[in-house]
């Protein structure tokens, strides 16, 4: 059984329609972390037909995605998929990265942006923000991918029982990535579609992440 | 007496009565109010003597007095904040916990999640 982890912070907009996606692609176990959202996000995936699990109060993108990831665990998945709610990945995804993580027994599948064509980043995204993020997630992760912080990723059992996410905020993604080297987990990357509705992370939303990371490593609690 | 030690002087006056006003509204403890008093008389005692830290400084190895006093309060201050920063992250962790604990434990009510450090209180 996959179940599919989507955290959500006022999507109501969107995330009926992503639901809806997922279950015409064959997915049943579909889990909305409704991250206090001030809208009727909850109640809208509820209506879908998610299971729905509400933050009382807002806790950032990392802090929904371990809740998910918690329960994913106390209900026995054996694989789970890290969904984005605001309708930028394509479903269709998540059965090639099953597969390949079944197939080659990996731990971890990544999802990159940069390994097919069918992506259509925004120029100064794609020279600029992107390269920037990659080189930055390699010298902090000691990890080299073709994309940074790209929210779709596939993971085992065995990988939700090693990763515990202490990033609440966008900062997860590479807490994530320096998690799977420092586990020893087995990963690789996977060609993902990405549609752009909105920018996504800017200049100021990608310093917040080093900042977070940096600050993280400075202090270095014990997890 | 130079215009900046009166401004000062009034303004560490001020801070032990806001501390003082603390203590008395049992914001904060006796240790904490008598560390911050002391605090605020000896940075008193500084500004209207900053000869008297010139004997430290010599001891110390400093050139001048007022220099130590920087020296000082610059490590007094970056301990502090590097205090407060862990505190603060202490904090943002405990508040997602409970928060995580808070949704998870709804979710018990629902019937649809079963909290594996929460034991059944059935009794059958």
């Amino acid at each position: 059984m996959i179940t599919v982890i989507l955290p959500a912070y006022n999507e109501a907009k969107n995330i009926g329609r992503v639901i809806g996606g997922l279950f015409e692609h064959g997915f049943v176990e579909i889990v909305v972390v409704d991250d206090g959202s001030t809208d009727t996000t909850a109640e809208v995936a509820e209506k879908a037909g998610a299971t729905v699990i509400r933050h009382p109060i807002n806790r950032g993108q990392g802090a929904a995605l371990q809740t998910g990831d918690v329960y994913a665990l106390s209900q026995g998945a054996e694989t789970v998929a890290h969904f984005d709610a605001d309708r930028q990945f394509n479903p269709k995804d998540i059965d090639g990265a099953v597969e390949l993580l079944r197939t080659k027994q990996l731990d971890v599948v990544l999802g990159s942006r940069f390994l097919d064509s069918r992506s259509k980043i925004p120029w100064f995204k794609r020279r600029v923000i992107l390269p920037v993020g990659r080189l930055i997630n390699m010298l902090l992760t000691g990890v080299t991918l073709t994309d940074a912080h790209n929210g779709f990723r596939v993971l085992s059992r065995r990988a939700l029982e090693k990763i515990t996410i202490n990033q609440d905020r966008m900062a997860h993604n590479t807490e994530i990535v320096s998690l799977i080297k420092k586990h020893g987990l087995r990963y690789t990357e996977y060609p993902v579609e990405v549609v752009y509705h909105e920018f996504g992370q800017n200049v100021g939303g990608g310093m917040r992440i080093l900042w977070d990371v940096v600050k993280s490593k400075v202090i270095s609690l014990k997890s | 007496m130079l215009l900046i030690q009166l401004f000062l002087a009034a303004f560490f006056l001020f801070a032990i009565g806001k501390v003082v006003g603390r203590y008395r509204a049992r914001e904060i403890s006796l240790r904490a109010t008598f560390f911050w008093v002391i605090f605020w008389i000896v940075a008193g005692f500084i500004v209207m003597l900053p000869d008297s830290t010139m004997y430290a400084a010599k001891i110390l190895g400093v050139g001048r007095g007022v220099d130590l006093v920087v020296y000082l309060s610059l490590a007094f201050v970056f301990f502090a904040l590097f205090r407060l920063m862990v505190k603060n992250e202490q904090m943002r962790r405990e508040i997602t916990k409970l928060t995580r604990e808070v949704a998870l434990l709804n979710m018990v009510d629902n019937d649809k999640f079963q909290n594996p450090n929460v034991k059944s209180s059935s009794n059958d």
